[in-house]
């Protein structure tokens, strides 16, 4: 490898970073798939994609920036009532402008509290964004006659999207709706984290001394990455409105963002996937259990968290090698840049 | 000559302690200037003072006549002070490439472009391929600086300072702790450094001092001591009472 000349071997490195892995088209193709072979799951489908945006905004802040939040469900639970108000109140009636509106509102939410978490320790931040979330949840109890109160936002009703695509019963155009939304914004994730930006937060995270002293001014990162983070929690939010019609105080619980962190250490945080699996394997375990042991399905989750950490995700990681090489094997790009390079050899 | 970067009555107290007091201090453009003092003497203190690390108590900081005492760390960066650390300041789970990269990107002013690739433009490419083989990096930048041996991490502090391609250069001890076989590289590289850039240098170990500075300034309780050129610095009795007596036998 040291033959090679440094300036393309280091070219390569860099752009390699963001090239796409055979096991993220498998799974983005299976991820299309299930809309075609899995039509009778639509319902826990769409929760899953909920729920893996969701996860992917915390991922976006802790994974990368190294901002331990427990009150993402603030963002989550604002923008899910400025869906279902947008849509109560035929403020915006078409659901994907007001998805937008929704996750924007979020955003801005995210935009002010941010300032909050940028002093502390780790600690701070959990208290800071616990504390963020629980106020947002008693001032959504408190004014009832905008929210609901307690019963939920009653009356809420989706049009059609795109004034096309009817809500089913179902839940098949909730999924692909969900799913759609879900890519678009995955992508525009995995842009912002290979971009010099998302590299930033990468060395906020491991040394805000040392990235301040290259001239990173990490104050102003946080903020930008906090605020597209609490857009994404929002847009996750406005979706579950959507595709229920419905909206209520849990969408502000605490056990919702607690639940969120579950996902993310299940899934494991910094590679963007961590989110999307945990949610797969979070859905796909409380329903399970659920049907098997109607009341005690936490202790299995709570028993799989004690593993997870008992037993490392390095070693569970390790597990899966044998997959993970295969896959490269099987990379039709890899043999024809060996080939490249071999050839550019003097 | 003109003074490149100057302390005007600098102070810093914590709490009862004087860390630094009254320190009048000119860097001349293009100087090699050593920073000497024994320990405790307040020099890695001035180092934070003049990167904006710490708030200095009273006093004033000119960069090129341009004061800087409130400026944050990062703007001083971007006007050309730039920094090493005396104790390793690096991000574990990023590679050399990446960190560099880095370095060289915030540099050229797209270090908050959340849409492109990092290492496109090829600008920042060529940069990084430049200092990865002058600081003799190549053979592990691909490795993650966590499990580099001392004296690479050692070579890419100084290599993510120089990255920012600093009008100003301090470097805080930037020998400390290389074992006796890899100091050359250190000295090497401290001594190839571009000559239009102003070098600040705390060190202890007196050889490399000798041997790099034109100018040596002496710290003692945070007070400015002596300054001189390093002979009027090795004659002078004071300076061996209070500091090279002391490492002579140490």
């Amino acid at each position: 490898m040291s033959q090679q000349p440094p300036g393309e071997e280091i070219a390569r490195r860099l752009v390699a970073r963001a090239s796409w892995q055979p096991l993220e088209v498998l799974f983005w193709a299976a991820a299309l798939a299930s809309i075609y072979v899995l039509p009778g799951r639509h319902l826990i489908l769409t929760e899953i994609a909920i729920l893996g945006l969701f996860a992917l905004s915390l991922d976006l802040i802790l994974g990368y920036a190294g901002i331990v939040s427990l009150g993402q469900a603030a963002f989550f639970g604002f923008g899910a009532y400025a869906a279902g108000l947008l849509a109560k109140y035929d403020l915006v009636t078409e659901p994907l402008l007001a998805l937008i509106v929704s996750g924007v509102a979020a955003a801005l939410v995210g935009f002010v509290t941010s300032f909050l978490v940028l002093r502390g320790s780790d600690l701070t931040r959990i208290m800071v964004t616990l504390g963020v979330a629980l106020v947002l949840r008693e001032i959504a109890n408190r004014y009832a006659w905008l929210t609901g109160g307690a019963d939920g936002l009653q009356g809420v009703e989706i049009k059609p999207l795109f004034g096309l695509y009817r809500f089913d019963m179902f839940g098949h155009t909730a999924f692909c709706y969900a799913l759609g939304v879900l890519i678009v914004l995955f992508l525009l994730a995995r842009r912002i984290v290979h971009s010099p930006f998302g590299l930033s937060l990468q060395s906020i995270k491991g040394n805000p001394v040392r990235a301040a002293a290259v001239g990173i001014p990490v104050n102003g990162r946080l903020v930008a990455i906090y605020t597209i983070a609490a857009g994404y929690a929002g847009v996750a939010g406005a979706l579950l409105t959507q595709t229920t019609a419905f909206t209520s105080l849990s969408v502000l619980d605490f056990e919702r963002s607690a639940d969120l962190l579950l996902v993310l250490i299940i899934g494991g945080t910094g590679y963007l996937y961590g989110g999307l699996i945990g949610a797969i394997l979070f859905k796909l375990m409380q329903d399970y259990l659920a049907a098997l042991t109607p009341q005690y399905w936490p202790f299995w989750i709570g028993l799989l968290l004690v593993a997870i950490v008992l037993i490392g995700r390095e070693r569970i990681m390790s597990w899966t090698k044998p997959i993970r090489a295969l896959a490269r094997r099987l990379d039709w790009r890899r043999s024809t840049t060996a080939v490249a390079v071999e050839g550019q050899r003097p | 000559m003109t003074v490149m970067l100057e302390t005007i009555a600098l102070e810093k107290r914590f709490g009862g302690l004087v860390a630094t007091s009254n320190v009048a201090l000119k860097v001349e453009k293009g100087a090699r200037h050593a920073l000497i003092g024994p320990n405790g003497a307040g020099k890695t203190t001035l180092i934070n003072l003049l990167t904006g690390v710490l708030r200095p108590t009273a006093g004033r900081i000119l960069l090129d006549e341009r004061d800087i005492t409130s400026l944050k760390p990062h703007s001083r960066v971007k006007l050309g002070i730039a920094r090493t650390f005396q104790i390793n300041q690096l991000f574990a789970e990023l590679t050399p490439i990446e960190t560099v990269a880095l370095a060289v990107s915030e540099r050229l002013g797209c270090g908050k472009n959340w849409w492109r690739i990092v290492g496109r433009p090829s600008q920042v490419t060529d940069e990084v391929v430049k200092i990865l083989e002058n600081f003799r990096l190549v053979d592990v930048m691909n490795e993650r600086t966590a499990i580099l041996p001392y004296g690479k991490q050692r070579l890419l502090e100084i290599a993510v300072a120089v990255a920012s391609a600093p009008r100003v250069l301090l470097l805080d001890e930037p020998a400390a702790g290389v074992p006796e076989d890899e100091r050359h590289m250190i000295l090497d590289i401290v001594a190839r450094l571009p000559g239009d850039v102003t070098v600040l240098l705390i060190e202890h170990d007196m050889d490399l001092v000798f041997q790099f500075a034109k100018w040596i300034s002496v710290l003692v309780n945070g007070v400015l001591f002596v300054e001189g050129s390093p002979e009027a610095i090795a004659r002078d009795e004071r300076v061996r009472q209070v500091y090279l007596g002391e490492t002579g036998h140490g």
